[in-house]
């Protein structure tokens, strides 16, 4: 029974990193029509934006220490970061500590940016051409986003600790009477997915801007008849469905060491997600998200692998294809969209 | 000629010329000359260009002609090469029957998922056989492990029980693959003054299958099949109105096109006997649909072209790492030349990728036709110049 | 003979000159007018570095990349000679090898088989490389061996752990200085032995591929054969980037040690991910819980940082070592490119000095005649102590390091600590090992 809510809770867990780029990449798709394959790219720059965050506080002065020696004999230089001097050791030492969570902060508009430069100078010009071609140019995009970083920050994995209060553990079974213990930032990353999707629909819904959106999904031509401009309104909405994938990636760091191929890893997961939870619904993309979450968990469980070896490398394949041949559009797909 | 028009005749004869003379066209440079760098025409490259310009050409059958993406046909390439080595490994080191069984069993894998995944379009399609491939690479790379040799890739042993033929040569090594005797990897040297050609025999054998199977591509463009799958892709819907089942036509389109995948497959373990997973791995699928938009989606020669220029720039741009940049600028004063050793670096050696990802942007942004419609424009524009009162007819042609 | 022809074709080029354009036959397989592969006719010789430069292992490539360029440097007798003072045999005399200036190709394997044999062979075909090396897993470098036997070239292994690769897919071609997966496991054994003692129960995560599973094999048998209790084994996809799922159903597995058989990004993010997990402030029947990595790296430590600390594992070679060979290597390195350098650096500039100096006491670039000479040739000054290059497998024997997660870093590249040095003895097995059985080395291919 532990070993089940366990997995539940791993697989909500995985699904957040999901159901948020799914839910960029929906969102996308359904306001300007266009397939994003450069959105694990912007996953992977939020990633990398909490690493620059994290280089930037921790950038230091040297000192020569003659008492002790580097690699080579000579004297070693002592590295002093600026903030421990500025703030003095205890602050500065903890501003380093919390430069994950800062890092939002720096992310947001930096993705909000980069969504913007992206649909502007070269997304807009493919609203009209096929899918086809939308997918091939993001793709593109994509190589030479990874390739940009790989250049200036190398191919291995680049550590980026959670802050140390919320590196530990927490036992989450302690109020059921059961034993469940659970990493402190992945409980973290988890209700941080849950408030930013929570965020975007209520903008969505609440407000005067997320329902013109939301009648432009709809309709667009209507809407543009009535005199909005909602060309702009879908720009800021790309500029958004980056800031959500490059929050999911900053969150991510402490998880796994970021790197540059990050992107691609979930790239071709996350079109999955989207396409099994129907082209174009955002309710759907993050249903599925979790779903598969929480089946990939499952299939990774001894006693399940023991059954069906290797289910764990192809489970997220399997429910795919499965649910697009009994429920073509997708868990919540709308009729229409992308069968032409 | 042949049953084709003179248009498809000229274009086949070129393609003709160029992969006979390739050895000559593709090492223009002397060998000791500082561009002997971009001398292509060296055995191993100069069959991946025809390899895989065989693969984009079947690619191109399916979606040049239906419109369908697919983005699986690796898993295909790989299916024929796994059944191309168990050959060699099983009957004998003959290249014939590893080629047929190849395509054989890449037909009946295309089939299979093209029956399953041809019951959706668009990017439902797609995503259907990227998860595929996907599976297929999964499993060849772990639980398939006794078929397939996992990460190693499956290769040719000391011990492997060849029924037709020998184990191991008399001096202790694995014998090569051959056709009836010729070595696929024997080679001719010429050498004409500070130049050297080389005359491969696996080239030749690739090369004269890039012609069979070019020549029936052709024949499919211009057949009454061909223009079924070209009103697939523009009207679906109005062919399902009329009364016809489009799905029995796609699905041959696919199946044709998964064999041409198993054909390369075969031909690539033929020349060297190994298969490795990531050939499946759906970066793989990728490639083949970068190689046939570079080129030209839906034009007959588009897509070997591209296949040639992306083997060239990960097989030659690769290479050129530091030193050789500083030795190509050293005529330069020193802060120059290091100066421009920064700039271009970060665009070889390493950093082909991307290259290749910004070029690969900009043909997409501005040359939907692909090359070919470069090529096209160059020549409309070099004609209207010409003749400046004939209004240059802006609008061009797609070449097929 | 005029400076240029440094190529096979350069000397084809001497000829036709001679013959006036006269065509040439060469077949790779008979015999030709060259008396093996890429013969080196004019003035200098060609190397092939092939090493991964785009990928996941893309940082380990660069480093073995400067190590070869600073080894080409010392034989070419510029720099300060790095462990060429060092190593026993004094043959090399800092004027390249036989006489001929060192040249070098890089290619890069993007680590996968296929493209790291185009790009072998482009060096064999184009460049005229009579020798290739590099490298940085397992199924690469065992794809490319197969390659340089049929060739006719020789191969100096870079870094590959598996047992396969001097096992059963050994080739009379092929050489590897690196330590393997056995010699991981038998090393380690005694350590953990007297760390953690004989009562314990391990878990074992490995990379589902051929090297994760000889590894496990390996430690598998060595830990149950100190009295150690094997929980369970689960095999974790490569693709995987987050192993909670697989970390979790640890946690109440009661198994008290967790053995990680991964490497590259896979090694970080599962140590990450179970160190995440609490594994080790976790107690289980009165004992602390352990971690171990078998195959260390100090480049991968530091993406996984601070969760390295106190967890044990296995290297081929470090920079702390405080021989003399070591802190020539380092210094040289170190002066260069101003940080230490790497296992895989290491391994690969030992590589290209063993072939220039079996190449110089051989008096030829045949790969049989090279091959005849690093078979069963000991050596030492190279940093892992004395060395055997043993006749039945071309795998090296040497101490093997223990090492483990430093707790007070005191500089960026100050990961690791040594702890023990296991000597070559005690990691030795016979060549008709059950691990490494099957196959066979094959005779010597000089093309």
């Amino acid at each position: 029974m532990d070993a089940i809510l366990l997995q539940i809770l791993n697989g909500l867990d995985k699904g957040s990193a999901y159901a948020l780029i799914a839910l960029g990449l929906t969102l996308i798709f359904g306001t300007l029509g266009v397939v994003n394959f450069a959105h694990g790219a912007l996953f992977m720059i939020g990633a990398f934006c909490a690493v620059t965050v994290q280089r930037l506080f921790s950038l230091s002065f040297e000192t020569i220490d003659e008492t002790q020696t580097d690699f080579l004999g000579n004297a070693l230089k002592v590295k002093t970061p600026y903030v421990e001097a500025w703030f003095g050791p205890q602050m500065g030492g903890a501003i380093i500590d919390w430069a994950v969570p800062l890092a939002i902060l720096f992310a947001i508009p930096i993705m909000v940016f980069v969504g913007y430069a992206m649909e502007r100078g070269l997304i807009k010009h493919f609203y009209k051409r096929p899918h086809a071609d939308q997918i091939l140019v993001t793709f593109g995009l994509a190589i030479v986003l990874q390739e940009v970083i790989k250049y200036f920050y190398g191919a291995n994995p680049i550590q980026t600790p959670a802050p140390e209060s919320l590196s530990g553990i927490v036992n989450l079974g302690a109020i059921i009477g059961m034993d469940i213990v659970y990493p402190v930032w992945r409980v973290v990353y988890f209700l941080f997915s849950l408030l930013v999707i929570g965020g975007i629909f209520s903008f969505l819904q609440f407000t005067t801007f997320g329902m013109v959106v939301r009648a432009g999904m709809a309709d667009r031509e209507t809407v543009g008849l009535l005199g909005i401009n909602i060309d702009k309104r879908f720009t800021v909405m790309f500029g958004i469905a980056a800031a959500v994938a490059g929050l999911a990636g900053v969150m991510y760091t402490p998880i796994n060491s970021p790197n540059y191929h990050m992107g691609m890893d979930f790239l071709v997961l996350s079109f999955v997600v989207v396409v099994v939870g129907g082209m174009g619904s955002l309710p759907g993309a993050v249903l599925a998200g979790f779903l598969l979450g929480i089946l990939e968990s499952f299939a990774s469980m001894n006693e399940i692998k023991s059954i069906i070896p290797g289910i764990d490398q192809i489970i997220i394949y399997v429910v795919a294809i499965i649910i697009l041949l009994t429920r073509p559009r997708g868990l919540m797909g709308r009729k229409g969209v992308m069968e032409d | 000629m042949l049953g084709m028009n003179k248009n498809d005749t000229r274009m086949l004869l070129l393609v003709a010329a160029l992969t006979m003379l390739a050895p000559f066209i593709l090492n223009p440079f002397p060998t000791d000359s500082g561009l002997a760098q971009f001398n292509a025409g060296y055995p191993d490259l100069m069959q991946r260009f025809v390899i895989f310009g065989i693969f984009a050409i079947g690619f191109n059958i399916l979606f040049g002609l239906t419109g369908y993406l697919s983005f699986g046909h690796a898993a295909f390439l790989g299916v024929g090469s796994y059944s191309a080595v168990w050959m060699f490994k099983l009957l004998a080191m003959n290249v014939i029957p590893a080629i047929l069984l190849s395509v054989a069993m890449a037909g009946i894998f295309a089939l299979l998922i093209g029956y399953v995944s041809l019951r959706r379009s668009g990017i439902y399609f797609s995503i259907l056989t990227l998860a595929f491939a996907q599976m297929s690479f999964n499993l060849a790379y772990s639980v398939l492990t006794p078929i397939t040799n996992g990460e190693t890739g499956l290769q040719l042993n000391l011990d492997d029980p060849r029924i037709l033929g020998v184990s191991q040569t008399a001096d202790g090594s694995i014998p090569v693959t051959n056709l009836f005797g010729l070595e696929m990897r024997s080679t001719f040297e010429m050498a004409v003054g500070p130049w050297a050609f080389q005359f491969n025999a696996g080239y030749y054998l690739c090369a004269l299958i890039l012609l069979a199977v070019f020549y029936l591509s052709i024949r499919i463009f211009r057949s009454p099949f061909g223009l079924m799958l070209k009103a697939v892709k523009s009207n679906q819907q109005r062919m399902n109105y009329t009364g016809l089942n489009t799905r029995p036509y796609t699905l041959a389109a696919f199946v044709i096109s998964g064999m041409y995948a198993g054909l390369a497959g075969g031909l690539l373990a033929s020349m060297d006997p190994l298969a490795g997973a990531e050939r499946m791995q759906w970066t793989a699928s990728g490639e083949v649909v970068l190689m046939t938009i570079l080129g030209g989606a839906g034009t007959l020669i588009g897509p070997v072209l591209g296949a040639g220029f992306i083997k060239y720039f990960e097989n030659i741009f690769s290479k050129i790492n530091e030193s050789v940049l500083h030795s190509w600028f050293s005529i330069l004063p020193d802060g120059l030349e290091d100066l421009l050793v920064t700039l271009v670096y970060p665009f070889v050696g390493k950093g082909w990728h991307m290259t290749l990802g910004i070029l690969f942007v900009l043909v997409v942004v501005f040359l939907p036709g692909g090359l070919v419609e470069g090529g096209q424009r160059i020549v409309s524009w070099l004609r209207s110049k010409k003749s400046d009162d004939k209004a240059a007819n802006g609008k061009t042609e797609p070449a097929e | 003979m005029s400076n240029s022809n440094f190529t096979r074709r350069g000397m084809l080029k001497t000829s036709a000159v001679a013959g006036a354009g006269v065509a040439l036959p060469t077949i790779f397989t008979a015999s030709s007018v060259a008396a093996y592969t890429n013969e080196p006719t004019g003035s200098s010789v060609t190397l092939g570095f092939n090493v991964p430069q785009t990928g996941p292992y893309a940082d380990e490539g660069a480093d073995e990349l400067r190590a070869y360029q600073l080894a080409v440097e010392h034989l070419n007798g510029e720099g300060d000679g790095g462990m060429m003072n060092t190593f026993s045999s004094k043959e090399l005399q800092g004027n390249g090898i036989l006489g001929k200036k060192v040249e070098f190709v890089t290619g890069d394997t993007q680590t996968k088989s296929d493209a790291a044999r185009a790009s072998a062979k482009s060096m064999i075909e184009k460049d005229g490389a009579v020798m290739i090396t590099g490298g940085s897993s397992s199924g690469v470098a065992i794809a490319v061996q197969g390659l340089c036997q049929e060739a006719g070239v020789i191969f100096m292994a870079g870094l590959t752990h598996s047992n396969d690769t001097t096992g059963k897919d050994k080739k009379a071609n092929g050489f590897r200085h690196f330590f393997n997966g056995y010699m991981s496991a038998a090393a380690l054994a005694p350590v953990l032995k007297n760390l953690y003692g004989t009562d314990r129960n391990a878990y074992h995560l490995t990379a589902d591929y051929t090297w994760g599973w000889t590894q496990e094999e390996s430690i598998a048998a060595a830990t149950e054969a100190m009295g150690w209790n094997t929980v369970n084994k689960v095999r974790t996809p490569l693709a995987s980037t987050d192993f909670s799922s697989y970390i979790a159903p640890v946690l109440n597995s009661g198994a008290d040690v967790l053995v990680l058989n991964h490497y590259g990004g896979n090694m970080v993010n599962s140590l990450t991910n179970a160190v995440q997990f609490g594994l080790r402030e976790k107690v289980v029947n009165g004992k602390n819980f352990e971690i171990v990595v078998p195959l260390y790296s100090r480049l991968m430590a530091k993406g996984a940082g601070a969760n390295v600390k106190g967890i044990h594992g296995s290297t081929n070679w470090h920079w702390s070592l405080q021989d003399d060979a070591s802190k020539a290597f380092v210094k040289s390195f170190g002066t260069k490119y101003g940080f230490p350098p790497s296992q895989a650096a290491h391994t690969v500039y030992c590589q290209t000095l063993l072939y220039a100096d079996a190449a110089t006491r051989a008096g030829t670039f045949n790969p049989c005649g090279i091959g005849e000479a690093l078979e069963g040739f000991e050596f030492d000054g190279l940093g892992n102590g004395k060395t055997l290059y043993r006749a039945g497998d071309h795998q090296c024997f040497k101490d093997v390091l223990v090492v483990r997660g430093k707790e007070n870093p005191t500089s960026e590249f100050d990961l690791l600590e040594v702890v023990e040095v296991t000597p070559a003895a005690q990691v030795t097995y016979p060549i008709d090992h059950p691990m490494f059985a099957g196959g066979a080395l094959g005779t010597c291919n000089a093309g």
